[in-house]
């Protein structure tokens, strides 16, 4: 294995030692070459669909700049992650050793992506995060290298908790898979919950991916709490909420979550997943002008509706542009870019955001409420709200 | 843990067990008697999750759509008994696992051509669509008890064809010794592409029924694949009595290992199996 790759790494530098000597004056073509940009993303897979809204929005971006940011072209290379952290580490490898890539961005999966900062802090790459939500990628692997455009699993969970407190509820049931991301959610809201005076009676978690919820509900049905917190998503979410409806529970017990649960999911309720109120970073129906023409354009150019991830891979787009805009594109001023980014301001579609010491969006956490087939804002949960970053020693 | 929510966890054990019956019935025919290794059980139950949602969409029924489903199920069985299949019964286990293994992909691949990767709901039918009151909060859907009474039904069914009909002896013969019984004049090859196809069809309905609790959604086949295989295996190999009742074991193991223990509720379905095969090596119904 390591030899193959070494061999590889030989293979390439010949090559590219050939391509060099075979080109016109160096330092001419040096101003002329395009920014490499690694996209690694799920391209088949469950994550598919998740994983080229984000490369979508991200090339829009591009494009609406004329396909250059700061007089620099963007060239693409691109790898399918599979959404798979066995492979992750050789996939990242192949976009930062052996195309030699300027910024590595993506994933989608969380697992992947703490693979990617691990080969991104190695080399010294530029990393940018679209999605994953792992508190560690801004907490304890939190590096100058490293940003974040997405959010962590904390942030929506904290503000639901909040919102949930405020909706009036004393004490709650918490469900979710027993894997990081649902964890970490559990934890941010029975965080907000508690420290707010309520009281979280009991904590539910299945194993990841079983669906089989009945046992769960039935708990739920004899301890009464004034509400439930869940973290679901795709597949196992539609399920879930089905299954909390027939059960004649969503009409005693209101449920709650961070907005994943809901998000590309209603159609699959049929109903089921009617007047849901959860949290996130974004939401349909915002009242502001840019988010009114990114989902116009996005339309226009895909033939579909933006989504989420479209919004978080747009605005990967924009902090690249803001970083390279400082050195007037040159990608060997590290430092200089790194710190343009750090006190960047994005004019994202979700509204306007700063990042946080240790590089992850403070932002606003919209309550929305599911209607029809869309999630629509009825008020904001928690404004300007920063992930605590533990274990960031940045 | 009062006795009323005692009895509903008791309810849910039964009715997940007879779910699990439900979708492990296809492979007790295909493993248990045909004694193929048939990896691609699961994708026959994601096929038939998925002709639930094409059909219901274009026929507006779930129950006209498992109506043409099993059908169509069972010639797709019984094509590729013929055209695949066929050529594996001399072979060793090996290549049925890599076949069988292709196929996964294969369909995988195709599903997602055809439908896309998105996950999709289907309605119960309108006639099921209510739920009984239980306790105060709680209340239980009609279409679970249905589905129930469907598995306890092919439970039936499964066991008196294969144990009292002339088709089931002559199954249950050619598991046994395949050359005696085309000696004896049976065409052994027509036999076994029913057993198969309706191997394939008991897996597509187990997928159509339990569409609209669980929706469909890519990779939905490998999720019943592994537990199927611990029912066949616990029940005895062969057996269906033996996975109808393992099958309740497991629901019932699943179910309280939830409510009693939860930090090893995935564990409590494997320590049930490996106590099982400790007590009895060959399953509970040893294969007569």
């Amino acid at each position: 294995m390591r030899k193959d790759l070494q061999a590889r790494r030989a293979f390439v530098r010949t090559m590219v030692a050939v391509a060099m000597a075979s080109l016109v004056p160096l330092g001419a073509a040096q101003a002329a070459d395009p920014v490499k940009v690694g996209l690694m993303l799920p391209a088949t897979g469950t994550f598919a669909a998740l994983g080229t809204a984000i490369s979508n929005a991200f090339r829009l971006y591009v494009e609406e700049q004329g396909g250059t940011l700061a007089g620099r072209e963007i060239q693409y290379a691109t790898v399918d992650d599979e959404s798979d952290p066995a492979k992750a580490t050789e996939n990242a490898n192949r976009l930062v050793v052996r195309d030699r890539v300027d910024v590595l961005v993506g994933t989608v999966h969380s697992g992947v992506a703490l693979a990617m900062a691990r080969v991104a802090r190695q080399r010294d790459t530029l990393f940018i995060v679209p999605n994953a939500g792992a508190g560690d990628l801004t907490g304890s692997l939190c590096a100058p290298n490293l940003f974040r455009t997405s959010f962590t699993n904390w942030q929506p969970a904290y503000a639901m908790g909040q919102a949930a407190l405020e909706r009036g509820a004393k004490s709650a049931v918490t469900l979710t898979w027993n894997y990081a991301a649902g964890q970490e959610a559990v934890k941010g809201f029975a965080q907000a919950f508690e420290a707010g005076g309520g009281k979280v009676v009991r904590e539910l978690a299945l194993p990841f991916p079983n669906v089989e919820f009945q046992a769960y509900l039935t708990e739920i049905a004899s301890l009464k709490p004034d509400a439930v917190y869940v973290f679901f998503a795709g597949a196992g979410a539609a399920k879930f909420v089905r299954d909390y409806a027939a059960a004649g529970l969503k009409d005693s017990i209101p449920l709650y979550s961070s907005g994943f649960l809901t998000d590309g999911t209603l159609e699959a309720m049929g109903g089921a997943g009617e007047g849901l109120i959860t949290a996130l970073h974004y939401a349909d129906g915002l009242d502001n002008a840019r988010d009114q023409a990114f989902r116009e354009k996005y339309q226009a150019k895909y033939g579909i509706a933006p989504d989420v991830y479209a919004v978080q891979g747009y605005d990967a787009a924009q902090l690249l542009h803001v970083g390279l805009e400082a050195v007037g594109g040159d990608v060997r001023k590290k430092a200089e870019m790194r710190a343009a980014m750090r006190a960047a301001t994005i004019d994202s579609p979700r509204g306007a955001f700063t990042l946080s010491a240790a590089h992850n969006p403070v932002q606003d956490i919209y309550l929305r409420r599911a209607e029809g087939n869309q999630n629509l804002v009825i008020g904001i949960a928690a404004e300007k709200l920063a992930d605590p970053a533990e274990g960031c020693n940045m | 843990m009062d006795l009323t929510t005692f009895l509903i966890q008791v309810l849910n054990a039964l009715q997940y067990g007879l779910l699990l019956f439900l979708v492990a019935s296809g492979l007790t025919l295909v493993f248990g008697i045909m004694g193929i290794i048939n990896l691609a059980h699961g994708s026959f139950y994601m096929i038939g999750a998925y002709m639930a949602f094409v059909l219901t969409s274009m026929t507006g029924n779930l129950m006209l759509a498992i109506a043409l489903g099993i059908p169509l199920a069972f010639a797709l069985g019984a094509l590729l008994e013929k055209l695949l299949f066929v050529h594996l019964y001399k072979r060793d286990h090996l290549e049925q696992v890599l076949l069988t293994y292709g196929l996964i992909l294969i369909f995988e691949e195709l599903r997602s051509l055809a439908v896309g990767d998105d996950v999709h709901g289907v309605a119960i039918p309108a006639l099921f669509s209510a739920s009984i009151p239980l306790s105060e909060t709680l209340s239980y859907p009609v279409y679970r008890l249905v589905i129930s009474a469907v598995c306890v039904v092919l439970a039936v069914g499964l066991y008196v064809l294969i144990q009292k009909t002339r088709l089931g002896m002559m199954i249950r013969a050619g598991s046994h010794d395949r050359e005696m019984v085309q000696a004896l004049g049976i065409d052994i090859n027509r036999l076994y592409m029913i057993v198969f196809a309706l191997g394939v069809a008991l897996a597509a309905l187990a997928g159509m029924l339990a569409a609209p609790v669980s929706s469909v959604y890519p990779g939905m086949g490998a999720s019943v694949l592994i537990i199927s295989f611990v029912i066949v295996v616990i029940g005895g190999v062969g057996s269906v009595w033996g996975a109808l009742v393992a099958a309740l074991v497991i629901g019932f193991a699943d179910t309280f290992g939830k409510v009693l223990v939860p930090e090893l509720a995935g564990l409590a379905v494997y320590l049930v199996m490996a106590a099982v095969l400790l007590w009895r090596p060959e399953g509970i119904f040893r294969k007569g």
